[in-house]
């Protein structure tokens, strides 16, 4: 286990960047691995991440169907937001575990 | 391993000849799998599988109850092939397969395109399996890029970190 420093708090990640410890995320500590990434955070960005988060914590299943029932966005929409691996990069600013998902 | 050894895959290529729920779901999967980890994906659909991207069938697939040694009934037991041609099996069966996976967030086939070319997947038909079933453009999913022959695949395919699979 690693630990690495955003907006001035230190936190634990593991090997790949993400979070072991969701309790540890802040929206500002969000905003600096987003640049990370190469991303401007946009109010889109956190609902979607917010959105995330909560299906995070109620333990459900991450996928990118879901995005599509989120309510927040569409699946479109979520590529452009977050470009290359979106759930994969969603994830890990949003301060989760990477998804465990084939879908 | 060090950073000079690795070769990402850039580009995935997967051709679908199959038009059972399983062949047809393998395809889709890994192509969707393909483009959520951001790679540039072209999915060929050709002979029997064309019919995922046929606007009247691709959501009434089926999976085959007689020959397929591998079905097995609730519990775990070998389904004989005998039972396999009672009528109405292969519908029972492939329901129960469809909702087994919308357990598992596996959506149907329509809005599996939907989520692939929405993430900028690639879908394409081979000219020569719909000149052989006597496929129009209109009879396919608005999803679909283009009628493509085999040359134009391969060519499609080309360039460094590309793979073709065939499932």
């Amino acid at each position: 286990m690693a630990q690495k420093t955003y907006a001035g708090k230190t936190v634990d990640v593991n090997e790949e960047g993400y979070f072991t410890d969701p309790s540890q995320w802040t929206r500002e500590i969000a905003v600096e691995i987003a640049k990370e990434e190469g991303i401007l955070l946009t109010d889109q960005h956190f609902a979607i991440m917010d959105f995330l988060r909560n299906r995070f914590n109620s333990g459900d299943n991450l996928s990118i169907r879901s995005i599509n029932h989120s309510g927040v966005i569409d699946v479109k929409t979520f590529y452009q937001l977050f470009p290359g691996a979106p759930l994969k990069k969603a994830t890990r600013i949003a301060g989760i575990p990477k998804p465990a998902s084939c879908v | 391993m060090t950073t000079e050894e690795k070769h990402p895959i850039k580009k995935v290529n997967i051709i679908c000849a199959k038009g059972t729920i399983e062949d047809v779901y393998a395809t889709l999967v890994m192509g969707n799998g393909a483009v959520m980890e951001g790679m540039e994906t072209n999915i060929f659909f050709t002979f029997f599988g064309l019919d995922a991207i046929v606007k009247k069938r691709m959501d009434k697939l089926h999976t085959a109850v007689v020959g397929n040694p591998s079905l097995r009934l609730p519990g775990g037991l070998r389904m004989p092939t005998l039972l396999g041609v009672i009528p109405g099996m292969e519908s029972f069966t492939s329901w129960m397969m469809k909702g087994e996976m919308e357990k598992l967030d596996i959506p149907p086939v329509s809005e599996f395109l939907d989520l692939i070319t929405a993430g900028g997947g690639k879908i394409y038909a081979c000219k020569l399996g719909m000149d052989m079933f006597k496929f129009k453009k209109e009879d396919l999913s608005e999803h679909v890029n283009d009628i493509l022959t085999v040359g134009e695949f391969y060519e499609l395919a080309g360039g460094e970190g590309s793979q073709i699979i065939f499932t």
